[in-house]
């Protein structure tokens, strides 16, 4: 006979080598980048302030921390964290994905979904689009290798003449990457708590929940206000 | 009431299976799941077709034995078991769909029939407590506060079935698991054991196969038993905490 699983008990199990270990990492990794994209967030929306305040921040960002930290400093920290956060969070997801696959091979013929989220099903694809997104807006704005706008001067022009109506699909590839942040936000947010074992009632469930949407809707919808104000003329 | 049935149909666990389909006339809404299959199978034997195999045993949703997908959902579309699935739950004339728990951990056997014995491995690993055999001791001497009590009854209410892992995307038996931990885990007597149990118990679990949780809650909508997600929360916070204990 085939295929019956081999009885045998596991020995030596440690914690850390548990698919909840990996979850873990998933988590924290997943609050750095809360963490991270609610401060970028905080500074993108300078933009509404002017010119010089938008330039000023971005200096400011460059010097904060002189003379402790050399110009740059405190950027080439939070890049680093970020680096290794992603390689952290992507490498639980890939692990945890296989083996998701490989805990069924046999597909059913008829499977219904009750209250799965389509946010919580798209978690995997979702984050995929969001690499992908952020490698687009690295080579974009960061180094520059993406260049849709001639040679622009300060930060502030660069990221006012990026989302002309004349280049519209900037600023559809921009908001696109919000909504897939947003759906990834409003599950991952709820599964941070779950993970973490900060959801062991139905009420602090619920507001785990809550606070899944109203971060997606807040940071999402705060990120794309800029480009939304730039397509439609308000900031110029 | 006339139906047709498309069933998973698989000799043995070495074989390949398929769905075939089956008509059924005569049956009453008030026949439970499990009898319109006993109907089926009197007509196949009469025909001298084999029977569709399929678990059951108490049939009055306290054993566990009884599993199946119905129409894409783990015993059906009630919060029940598929022994306490009534045929009024469907229409004359309707299409159902049955197959077997589908996951690597649960091999199939025979036609509707898997092995779940991953899950008694896992219970083997840590489901259990250690105390003094001899008389009974006074039940006073050892007060439980009432939430914890009540917590740890709803959740020991889990019957095994495995529902939770059939429906679940990624083939998890968090659910399972996660209710075992935090029945023993509310109580006193659950306590020495506490940080080796969930280690173990998921060291076991993810041994087996099943997949990692990502939240879903497929889970506790398929559970006939209506276990909450949060033992699943309790689970990922006692493995949290047995790593802090250096496990
Ligand atoms: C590298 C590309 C990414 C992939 C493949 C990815 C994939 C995933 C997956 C599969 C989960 C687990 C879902 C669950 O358990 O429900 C997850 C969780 C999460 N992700 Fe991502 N993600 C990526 C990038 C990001 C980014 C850029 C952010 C920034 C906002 C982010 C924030 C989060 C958060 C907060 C969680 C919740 C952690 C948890 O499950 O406990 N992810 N991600
Ligand atoms: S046969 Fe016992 S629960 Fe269904």
């Amino acid at each position: 006979m085939t295929c019956v699983a081999t009885p045998t008990l596991v020995k030596g199990s440690r914690s850390t080598r548990s698919t909840i270990a990996l979850k873990i990492l998933m988590a924290v990794t997943g609050l750095v980048f809360i963490g991270y994209v609610l401060l970028h967030m905080y500074g993108n929306l300078k933009v509404f302030a002017g010119q010089e305040a938008f330039d000023e921040y971005a200096h400011h960002l460059r010097t904060f921390g002189e003379p402790m930290l050399p110009y740059g400093g405190l950027l080439w920290v939070i890049r680093a964290v970020l680096l290794l956060s992603v390689i952290g969070h992507a490498y639980s997801a890939f692990a945890l994905w296989s083996r998701a696959s490989k805990a069924r091979t046999h597909k059913y013929v008829m499977m219904k979904a009750v209250t799965a989220t389509l946010s919580s099903r798209m978690m995997r694809w979702g984050g995929v689009a969001l690499l992908l997104f952020v490698v687009f807006h690295l080579l974009h704005l960061t180094t520059h290798t993406i260049n849709v706008n001639g040679d622009p001067g300060s930060p502030y022009e660069r990221l006012v003449s990026s989302f002309q109506p004349g280049q519209w699909w900037v600023a559809v590839i921009y908001l696109l990457a919000m909504l897939a942040l947003a759906m990834h936000l409003r599950h991952g947010v709820f599964s941070v708590s779950q993970t973490l074992g900060y959801s062991n009632n139905a009420r602090s469930r619920a507001r785990a929940n809550f606070a899944g949407v109203f971060l997606a809707v807040v940071i999402a919808g705060g990120f794309a206000l800029v480009p939304l104000s730039i397509l439609f003329g308000i900031v110029d | 009431m006339k139906i047709k049935l498309k069933i998973w149909r698989q000799p043995n666990a070495g074989t390949k299976g398929a769905m075939h389909d089956y008509d059924l006339a005569e049956v009453s809404e008030d026949m439970s799941f499990l009898e319109m299959l006993d109907l089926l199978n009197e007509n196949l034997n009469e025909q001298g077709e084999d029977p569709v195999a399929f678990d059951s045993d108490c049939r009055e949703g306290i054993c566990g034995t009884c599993s199946l997908m119905i129409n894409g959902q783990a015993h059906g579309p009630d919060v029940a078991t598929t022994c306490q699935l009534h045929m009024r739950s469907f229409k004359d004339g309707d299409t159902i769909t049955v197959e077997p728990w589908r996951a690597e951990a649960f091999p199939v056997l025979k036609d509707l029939i898997v092995d779940r014995s991953a899950f008694d491995r896992i219970i083997q690993s840590g489901g259990f407590i250690s105390a003094n055999t001899g008389s009974a001791p006074e039940a006073n001497n050892l007060p439980v506060e009432k939430a914890k009590a009540d917590r740890a009854f709803d959740v020991a209410t889990c019957i095994g079935c495995g529902a939770c892992v059939a429906a679940c995307p990624n083939g998890s038996a968090s659910l399972f698991v996660g209710a075992k931990i935090t029945h023993l885990g509310e109580l006193p007597q659950g306590q020495p054991e506490r940080d080796m149990r969930v280690v173990d118990m998921v060291a076991q679990a993810d041994y087996e196969g099943f997949g990692g949780c990502t939240n879903i809650g497929e889970c506790t909508a398929a559970c006939p038993k209506e276990i909450p997600q949060d033992v699943i929360s309790q689970l990922n916070k006692d493995l949290r905490t047995a790593m802090k204990h250096g496990h």
